[in-house]
């Protein structure tokens, strides 16, 4: 009987990650209704009930894909994989204003190179203050900052040690969880109501998941503005941090 | 027809792909520069040269519709499958790069987005489908 649920559901993978997800969003719904009004957005508390089953599955299996190690969950890989989150950013663009995204290009563009310099510095800043000296560590710690990508494309590139890389990958984590989480709640102190501000909050940000998941639970129109930036930012950040960046972190710390 | 839709929308998505694996080639580094980004102003431009065109029918428009609906729902699913333990693990040195990088590039947004106004473009977008989509007050 179990067997045969058991074996029901893995063969279905990705019709379980659709029940599992309407039902979160179900039950995240009733709960921003219900317990707070709607004051926080139903999608924000999604997300972070998402989290919070990544962790147990991340506990119960100690594998790197939360929920989706667990077998019967398989299909959530699939759904928030690549791929179809992809297709789904690309599609929120069916709607978005061509000339706005024109009149905020170059605000766009200073943003990108602004928020991956910014994230960098920061994080070499912490790096040092945590007692690493040598360029290669610093600048890995660095890119890792900017995106969990960016950290390992580096370190990779330039020989950083595994432990390093690790690290690395988790600060990048944290900022991708904490900009999912925070966005909502900092939206309306930092004006992030219009497409022009999205743009920007895109390039400075810049970890796709993060913005997307954020500007989702702040003001669905505003994704696509959002992730238009956002997108380039990894991209640009494997470009700059083993190269420019990576000489001028060797200049000064030798 | 729906298919319609989402074959544009495959289309855009393969081409902006390529094309960002391509820059990322010629620019000598291992990875997709821009690709998503690339794709959704390919499908931005086509899409309304196919509504001048009136070539963009209602169903084709529902195809891609849908997508951009399921997005949230993506969103949460992708927020599942994170490495939250590896994030939580990473101790003080990863927790404090990550915080410190977020609340100061939130201080910066303000900065660099003077001259965005809340109700100029969105106020005359709000066709339905609002939502409620608050803010927290």
């Amino acid at each position: 009987m179990l067997e045969i649920l058991g074996n029901a559901l893995t063969n279905n993978g990705l019709i379980v990650a659709f029940t599992v997800v309407g039902l979160t969003m179900l039950v995240s719904y009733f709960l921003s209704d219900k317990l707070t009004k709607g004051r926080i957005h139903g999608s924000a508390i999604a997300i972070a009930l998402g989290l919070v089953l990544a962790y147990i599955g991340g506990v119960v299996t100690g594998g790197e894909k939360g929920l989706s190690d667990i077998g019967i969950f398989a299909g959530i890989g699939l759904m928030g994989g690549g791929m179809l989150r992809d297709f789904a950013i690309v599609a929120t663009a069916f709607g978005a204003n061509f000339s706005e995204i024109k009149k905020a290009g170059v605000n766009g563009v200073v943003s990108l190179f602004l928020g991956v310099i910014l994230s960098f510095v920061i994080g070499v800043g912490i790096a040092l203050a945590f007692g690493y000296t040598d360029a290669v560590s610093l600048t890995t710690i660095g890119a890792g900052t900017a995106t969990y990508i960016v950290g390992p494309v580096t370190g990779t590139a330039i020989g950083a040690s595994s432990e390093v890389i690790t690290l690395s990958i988790a600060a990048g984590l944290v900022k991708s969880i904490l900009t999912m989480i925070g966005t909502p709640f900092v939206a309306k102190y930092i004006g992030l109501n219009n497409p022009r501000t999205a743009m920007v909050y895109g390039g400075l940000m810049g970890t796709t998941s993060g913005v997307a998941g954020g500007l989702a639970a702040t003001d669905p129109k505003l994704v696509p503005y959002g992730a238009v930036t956002a997108t380039f930012y990894t991209g640009l950040g494997c470009l700059m941090a083993p190269s420019v960046l990576f000489l001028m972190t060797k200049a000064v710390f030798g | 027809m729906v298919i319609y839709g989402v074959a544009l929308l495959s289309i855009c998505l393969l081409s902006g792909v390529f094309l960002g694996d391509l820059l990322g080639n010629i620019l000598g580094i291992n990875a997709n520069v821009g690709g998503v980004g690339i794709a959704m102003l390919m499908l931005i431009l086509l899409a309304e040269y196919l509504k001048k065109k009136d070539k963009l029918k209602a169903p084709t428009q529902e195809g891609l519709s849908f997508w951009s609906a399921m997005y949230i729902p993506i969103v949460i699913a992708m927020s599942a499958q994170q490495n939250v333990v590896a994030a939580l693990d990473g101790g003080p040195l990863a927790l404090t790069a990550g915080v410190a990088a977020v609340l100061i590039s939130w201080a910066i947004v303000p900065i660099l987005s003077k001259g965005g106004n809340a109700n100029e473009t969105l106020e005359n977008e709000m066709t339905g489908g609002d939502q409620r989509v608050r803010n927290i007050r």
